[in-house]
Order: structure tokens, then C-alpha cells, then sequence
């Protein structure tokens, strides 16, 4: 079996699981305080991960390129208010721009 | 419906980017869409889809998503008491849980069954639809990067993170797990940075 088809197949049913956790495992139990923190951290901390893997991340390198203009633009015009689509056309537009040009 | 229909184009051309992500992979049109109508979560399916692509491991690409939809345990346990009837009803009725459903049926203070259902049911049909498309388009269009989608997937995991920062722990928290990514990119093997970020998420069990 292909990597993509294990993926598919085992995060399919973690995440089926997790979600049908409340409604059919455990009702409206809630879980423990330490173990509710250190998941409500999950989340943010993949996320970000994943923002920094995706601009710099190479093959075993940190590359920095055209990616970052582009994110930095996207990042600036979240920051400012503008919806998530829009701001990621602005990081595609100025990364494939500068990638054109330079 | 009403109260989604406004979130209805973002799930669209996020299904449309996913699939496309889906096919540079690995994934086939069947596979990718049979992920979105299983699985159902943006968020861990790009995260999955990212470490794939950088050419990460299977175990890499399940651990970063399987971490991502963590979160899903408490979020279902907050609306537990919403579902009834047979155990198999419920167990359907669950997948319709997701980030914007839960959100909008939480809206008035207190969790409502129609909005979650209504607005899961039509996000769904969106996001596996729109997946199916996207493969299309991504067989046909050659490299991602030229179009900058590589810097455009950076800013949507930024942009689906920053509701999570508001809190000073989390800043931390995520501040750690990107240092740590910088520390561990030149030497490991792709994707394990980010499943060895999540360990960022320990700092919970401080008081």
C-alpha cells in the first residue's frame, strides 16, 4: 500500500474517533484539566510549525527564497484585517512574482 | 443553511487547493477525496498533505495530523449532549463536527443542533466536492510553486493558527514548537520537525 493510502486510512479513523469521542465514547464527561491544557496547545503549535516548515523548510535545510516575501505579505495583510483568501493570494502573487523576475 | 452560506466560499476554494496539494502528494483523485469525506478537517488534512509532499514519512504526515485533530476529543465532548438517538445515529451525526460548524453553533452562548448539523452537512459537501475538482486541476497544472501556492499554504496555516494565539501560553507554546522546528530542519528527516514541535505542547502542565 502507497504512503498517501496509509495516511489516508489511519487519519480517517483517528479522527473519526476523536470526533465522535463526546457523542458516542465518553458523553459529557469532561476530560482532566492538565491533559485539556497540554491539548488545547496542540493546535496552535502544529499550526505554527507548519507556517515555519513551509516558508524555510528544504531537503534537510533551511532555505530561504522567494517564500518569504510572499508570507510576510500574506502575514502583513492578516494582520491588518484582510480575510485568510484574499491574503493568500497576495503571498502567491508576490512569491510567483519574485520568481519570475529575480 | 443561512448562517453558513457566507463561510461557503472559503470551504470551496480550500477543498479546490487541497485537492491540488493531494495530487503533488502523492495522492490519487480516490484517495484524496476518500481522505476528505472520512477524515473532514482542513487543517490536519493540509498538514498531512505538506509532509507528504516535503517527503516525509507516512508515520511523519499521520502523527502532524493526527495531533491537529486532537483538539476534536474536547470540542465533542462540549456538544456531547446535543446528539441523540442509536449509537450508529450519533456516530454519523459526530463527523459533521468541524472547526466552523462547532464555532457557529456556539455563536448564541450556548450550543444549538440544527446550526451544527445544518452547517456541518453543507461544509461537507463542499469540502469533498470541491477535494474531487481539485485533484482535476492539480493534474493539470504542473508546479505548484510557479504559481507561489507553496508561500500561499504558509499563510493558511498562519491564518487558521492565529485564532488559537490569544492566549499568552499559547504564544509560548508555539513560539517554542517553532524554534525547535529551526533547530531540527537542517538535520532531520522531513516532517519529523513538526511532530517533534508538538512536544512544545507540554509547557500545558506548568501552572
Amino acid at each position: 500500500m502507497s504512503a498517501a493510502w496509509v495516511v489516508v486510512i489511519v487519519v480517517g479513523v483517528v479522527t473519526v474517533a476523536c470526533k465522535a469521542a463526546g457523542p458516542v465514547l465518553l458523553g459529557s464527561r469532561p476530560l482532566g484539566e492538565r491533559t485539556l491544557r497540554v491539548v488545547e496547545l496542540l493546535a496552535p503549535v502544529m499550526l505554527v510549525a507548519l507556517v515555519v516548515t513551509q516558508t524555510v523548510g528544504g531537503d534537510k535545510a533551511i532555505v530561504v527564497d522567494e517564500r518569504i516575501a510572499g508570507v510576510a505579505a500574506g502575514g502583513i495583510a492578516l494582520w491588518r484585517g484582510v480575510p485568510l483568501v484574499p491574503a493568500m493570494v497576495i503571498a502567491a502573487v508576490v512569491t510567483a512574482g519574485l520568481r519570475v523576475l529575480v | 443553511m443561512r448562517a453558513a452560506a457566507p463561510l461557503a466560499l472559503g470551504p470551496l476554494l480550500f477543498g479546490l487547493s487541497f485537492g491540488v496539494l493531494a495530487v503533488e502528494a502523492g495522492m490519487s483523485t480516490v484517495a484524496a477525496t476518500i481522505f476528505s469525506a472520512t477524515t473532514f478537517a482542513g487543517s490536519a488534512q493540509f498538514a498531512a498533505g505538506s509532509v507528504l509532499e516535503d517527503g516525509g514519512s507516512a508515520a511523519a504526515a499521520v502523527l502532524a495530523a493526527a495531533f491537529l485533530n486532537a483538539r476534536y476529543a474536547p470540542m465533542s465532548i462540549a456538544v456531547a449532549s446535543l446528539f441523540q438517538g442509536s449509537r450508529a445515529r450519533r456516530l454519523v451525526e459526530s463527523q459533521l463536527i468541524v472547526d466552523e460548524s462547532w464555532a457557529l453553533a456556539g455563536r448564541g452562548g450556548r450550543f444549538e443542533r440544527h446550526v451544527l448539523v445544518g452547517a456541518g452537512l453543507l461544509l461537507y459537501v463542499l469540502w469533498v466536492s470541491s477535494t474531487a475538482v481539485g485533484t482535476l486541476v492539480g493534474d493539470r497544472l504542473g508546479d505548484p510553486a510557479d504559481y507561489g501556492l507553496d508561500a500561499a499554504f504558509a499563510v493558511l496555516f498562519l491564518g487558521l493558527a492565529l485564532p488559537y494565539l490569544r492566549s499568552r501560553r499559547a504564544l509560548e507554546a508555539a513560539g517554542l514548537g517553532a524554534v525547535l522546528v529551526l533547530c531540527l530542519l537542517p538535520v532531520a528527516p522531513p516532517g519529523l520537525p513538526i511532530v517533534a514541535a508538538s512536544a512544545a505542547c507540554l509547557l500545558g502542565l506548568r501552572r
